[in-house]
């Protein structure tokens, strides 16, 4: 399928949707969305990517394996479950910072989590598409 | 305490940064550690001995009750010197016995956990922190039996061991955990207090059963023993070890620990006389049968360990006396019969009893350890071994049926005398042959720790009166209540009991003198082998692993399609037998909600999208018409105000759809496999599970719905969370463990798909 629209169209769709996929993970706190969507949506961005240009390319542009994304979105989650303990608070007990950001929102620990549901996500669902393809193009 | 129980642990941990300079003379370093905790529990000694209270107390699970309470009375005691001091000089031994081996860091890293797994085990008043340090016990014994893990006997011997002393440790849990139920607590202390209550119970038959297969598994006794032979396999401080003062003992440690508890009971009093009293004859007989030093040893062992068990059941004051008294005789004596073994072993490289003479000229020390020790276990006067035999006679004369028991522990003395002499003073004796001629002396940390060891147990005999108030006393206080009139004497006067034992002297001496172990004796008796315990028990399991082999090959036989055809049938009957059972479930239609077009014309889609799926001849339609079912769910979502979900459904059908369209060009051309009948088969699966679970959906709805937990959601997503998204709320904070959880639970997924493809562990197995 590397028709000459949809590489052209993929090109500027990865940033878009890439955005888009956070923006869902930023909204979730007030409106629907949330790190798990965002980052489905964001692997689907790179799976869409590599529909039209080839894995091979989308691999060259991520320049790392994706799963390096899980370790990195699971130790995120943990440690903002544990940094409440610092301040003498139970496990996992949100904390927040008491001004919203601009753009942002409010921060607080579990925005933090959600990020790193957000990383596990991509990771996991890219590890398991980019494994099945490239196993199944190298047996051919 | 909890440090010095946790120490061999701590120790056993840090061994692994050392690395090189204790694989060598450093090694020897290590007998700092039980030469340390037999000096802190003889400091102790005197307090204990007192009678004051010595009790220890770290929370670990306080809500269920379960701490680390440690309780040092008489009995813990006495099995704590044992376990620290016969331990020193097993770690000094055996750092000259390994010397040179590879993994001789890693072999006293096992030896000190096994210590502190014992250690824990003897001082635990909490029975689970008792059971937990029991179960290590065995784990760390596997790991120290099989420690020549390149030979597969050895290999196989401690598989043997722990499969039998784990599978009593099953029966042990249950029993524990059913006293703990009906005493209402899991401390030892207060079990005793309400020993009342357990032995009127009406389970206490069960318990009885339970927790005499743990221990009895545990001190190898019939129709359990036969692992105990078979782990000689291990390193001779190993067998000293584990099999004169420790892991066996533990299960005659824990029958004298509950016998306040359980006993005075004729159930439990029968178990275990019956049991040890069989047990100490069977394999004392058997001992006459073995050429191979360590087997003597090993059965005489099991006879010891069946005394020690006969001794608990019989249940006197002067019984429980005579059993204190010969754990400290046998364990001395056995441990430096063992180390004997173990020089003769390491020097001349043979076992064989029939071969060996005449020693005493080039091992002298060696020797006069293995004399003392083999005179202190045959009960010769003047030994410790002496006042032990004394004490068991006149316990099994003042119990009841006295003539039986008398005649079956006389029997049992005469032939461990015998036993003990073949294995510490034949081998000194007669001519030294032409073969061993170059043997000579180890260094001293090989031949001192068997001669203190018989010393002791000569000296102790001498002076019998160091002991009865500080460690036998306690003891017998610890099992029945009361210690009075507990005094030990070299001299008992005339009586029975020392025509007893003249005869028990005169009997096995004569029998030394005349009979020879032979070969032919130990052939004769493996043609019996067929009926032993051992053939019938490990037959059993091999039963039982054909059985779960056909079992996991009915069910786990890898097609997808017979697992989903098992789940679903088993739902089905199941709920079918539920709704057969109790009548037709109450639905009123009439309360249904008007379908409005929306819904009517995604249902629509729905059904024909299905039938789509399962008509067509092509994959990528069936995909496609599938995924249309999946979008039209999302729809759905939408329309009952489920934004997130619908969200997350779509992405996710948009990924199933590239994953399929990705493994479909893998597939063969599209055939038609399944025959009619098969196809019917499915179709009436499928109809019935499908009507199954919409009766359960819509049964649902009659139920009244309990909004109290929705509620406190809403109410609370933004007062406690600072969000107005419930359901993220609920994602990130409220049960925020649970989706860590998921989280982890994917990246499982991912990890398996990906070594699933990409890891070809043997490249050769695949095509």
């Amino acid at each position: 399928m590397k028709t000459i629209i949809l590489k052209t169209a993929s090109r500027y769709l990865l940033p878009l949707l890439l955005l888009f996929s956070v923006f869902i993970l930023l909204r979730g706190h007030y409106l629907p969305g949330g790190g798990f969507v965002g980052g489905l949506v964001a692997a689907i961005s790179f799976v869409l990517h590599a529909f039209a240009n080839g894995l091979s390319n989308t691999r060259l542009l991520l320049k790392y394996h994706p799963r390096i994304l899980i370790p990195i979105g699971l130790g995120l989650s943990l440690l903002s479950g544990f940094v409440p303990m610092l301040f003498g608070e139970p496990f996992m007990k949100g904390l927040w910072f008491p001004e919203p950001l601009p753009v942002i929102g409010m921060v607080g620990s579990a925005l933090f989590f959600d990020i790193g549901v957000y990383f596990v996500v991509i990771g996991v669902t890219l590890t398991i598409l980019f494994t099945i393809s490239e196993t199944t193009q190298l047996e051919e | 305490m909890l440090l010095a129980v946790l120490s061999g642990f701590l120790v056993a941990a840090s061994l692994l940064f050392p690395g090189r300079p204790l694989k060598g003379k450093g090694a020897v370093l290590l007998t700092l550690l039980p030469a340390g905790l037999f000096i802190y529990f003889c400091s102790l000694l005197p307090q204990a001995a007192a009678g004051e209270r010595l009790f220890f107390h770290y929370p670990w699970v306080p809500a269920m009750g379960v701490n680390f309470d440690f309780w040092l009375d008489g009995l813990s005691m006495v099995f704590c010197l044992l376990i620290t001091g016969i331990g020193t000089l097993i770690f000094f031994y055996a750092s000259s016995y390994l010397k040179g081996h590879p993994y001789l860091d890693r072999f006293l890293g096992y030896l000190s956990m096994f210590m502190s797994a014992m250690l824990g085990l003897v001082l635990s008043d909490n029975v689970i922190s008792l059971f937990v340090f029991w179960e290590l016990t065995s784990i760390t014994s596997f790991f120290l039996i099989g420690f020549n893990n390149d030979s597969e006997a050895s290999r196989k011997s401690s598989m043997l061991a722990l499969a039998i002393t784990g599978g009593g440790g099953f029966f042990l849990m249950a029993g524990l955990v059913l006293m703990g139920t009906v005493a209402g607590s899991y401390s030892v202390q207060e079990m005793i207090a309400g020993n009342a209550l357990m032995k009127n119970h009406a389970l206490y038959g069960v318990i009885c059963f339970l927790v005499c297969a743990g221990a009895f598994t545990k001190s190898a006794q019939f129709p359990f023993h036969f692992w105990l032979p078979g782990a000689m396999k291990a390193p001779t401080p190993v067998s000293a070890y584990l099999h004169s003062a420790t892991m066996v003992k533990a299960g005659v440690y824990l029958l004298a620990r509950l016998t306040p508890v359980l006993g005075n009971h004729p159930y439990w009093s029968l178990t275990l006389m019956i049991t040890g009293g069989f047990t100490m004859v069977y394999a004392a007989v058997h001992s006459l049968f073995r050429t191979d030093l360590k087997s003597i040893l090993a059965y005489s062992t099991i006879s010891a360990l069946g005394m020690l068990v006969f001794l608990t059941g019989v249940g006197t004051g002067e019984a429980f006396t005579a059993m204190a008294v010969f754990v400290l005789v046998h364990a001395l004596y056995k441990a430096s019969l063992f180390l004997v073994t173990g020089v003769i072993d390491h020097e001349t490289g043979i076992r064989d009893v029939t071969r060996l003479s005449g020693l005493q000229k080039v091992l002298l020390p060696v020797a006069v350890a293995g004399v003392l020790a083999a005179l202190s276990g045959g009960g010769i006067p003047l030994t410790f071994g002496f006042i032990g035999k004394d004490l068991i006679y006149e316990a099994t004369m003042r119990a009841g049926n006295a003539g039986l028991l008398t005649a079956a522990a006389l029997l049992t003395n005469i032939l461990l005398l015998y036993a003990g002499f073949v294995a510490g003073i034949k081998p000194f004796t007669g001519r030294l042959s032409e073969a061993f001629q170059d043997v000579h002396l180890p260094p001293l940390s090989m031949w001192l720790p068997p001669l203190l060891l018989a010393v002791a147990g000569v000296v102790l005999g001498l002076f019998p009166g160091v002991l009865d108030v500080p460690v036998v006393g306690p003891v017998v206080t610890a099992m029945q209540g009361t210690a009075e009139g507990i005094h030990l004497h070299i001299w008992h006067g005339f009586n029975f009991t020392l025509l007893l034992s003249a005869v028990t002297l005169v009997a096995g001496v004569g029998f030394y003198l005349l009979r020879k172990p032979t070969h032919k004796a130990e052939l004769t008796i493996g043609r019996l082998g067929f009926i032993s315990p051992q053939r019938l028990i490990t037959g059993a399991a091999r039963g039982v692993i054909r059985f779960s082999d056909w079992f996991t090959i009915l069910f786990q036989n890898g097609y997808l399609r017979v697992y989903l055809q098992y789940i679903v049938l088993f739902l089905t009957v199941l709920l079918g037998i539920r709704y057969l059972g109790e009548g037709r479930p109450e639905i009123s239609v009439s309360q249904f909600s008007e379908i409005t077009v929306y819904e009517g014309v995604v249902s629509g889609v729905i059904l024909l999208a299905i039938l789509v799926t399962i008509l067509t001849s092509s994959r990528l339609t069936a995909i496609a018409s599938l995924s249309v079912v999946g979008y039209c769910i999302c729809l759905l979502f939408v329309f009952y105000s489920a934004p997130d979900l619908a969200m997350t459904q779509f992405t996710i059908d948009t990924l199933t759809v590239v994953l399929f369209v990705l493994v479909l060009f893998k597939l063969p051309a599209f055939t038609k496999i399944s025959t009619t009948a098969v196809k019917v088969r499915d179709m009436v699966m499928a109809v019935a599970f499908g009507t199954l679970i919409t009766i359960i959906a819509l049964e649902v709805l009659e139920e009244p719905v309990n909004k109290e937990i929705s509620r406190y959601y809403a109410e609370n997503a933004y007062v406690l969370a600072k969000g107005k998204n419930v359901v993220n709320v609920i994602l990130v904070d409220f049960r925020g463990l649970d989706t860590m959880v998921e989280i982890t639970v994917l990246t499982i997924a991912a990890i398996g798909v990906f070594s699933l493809l990409k890891l070809k562990i043997n490249p050769a197995e695949k095509e």
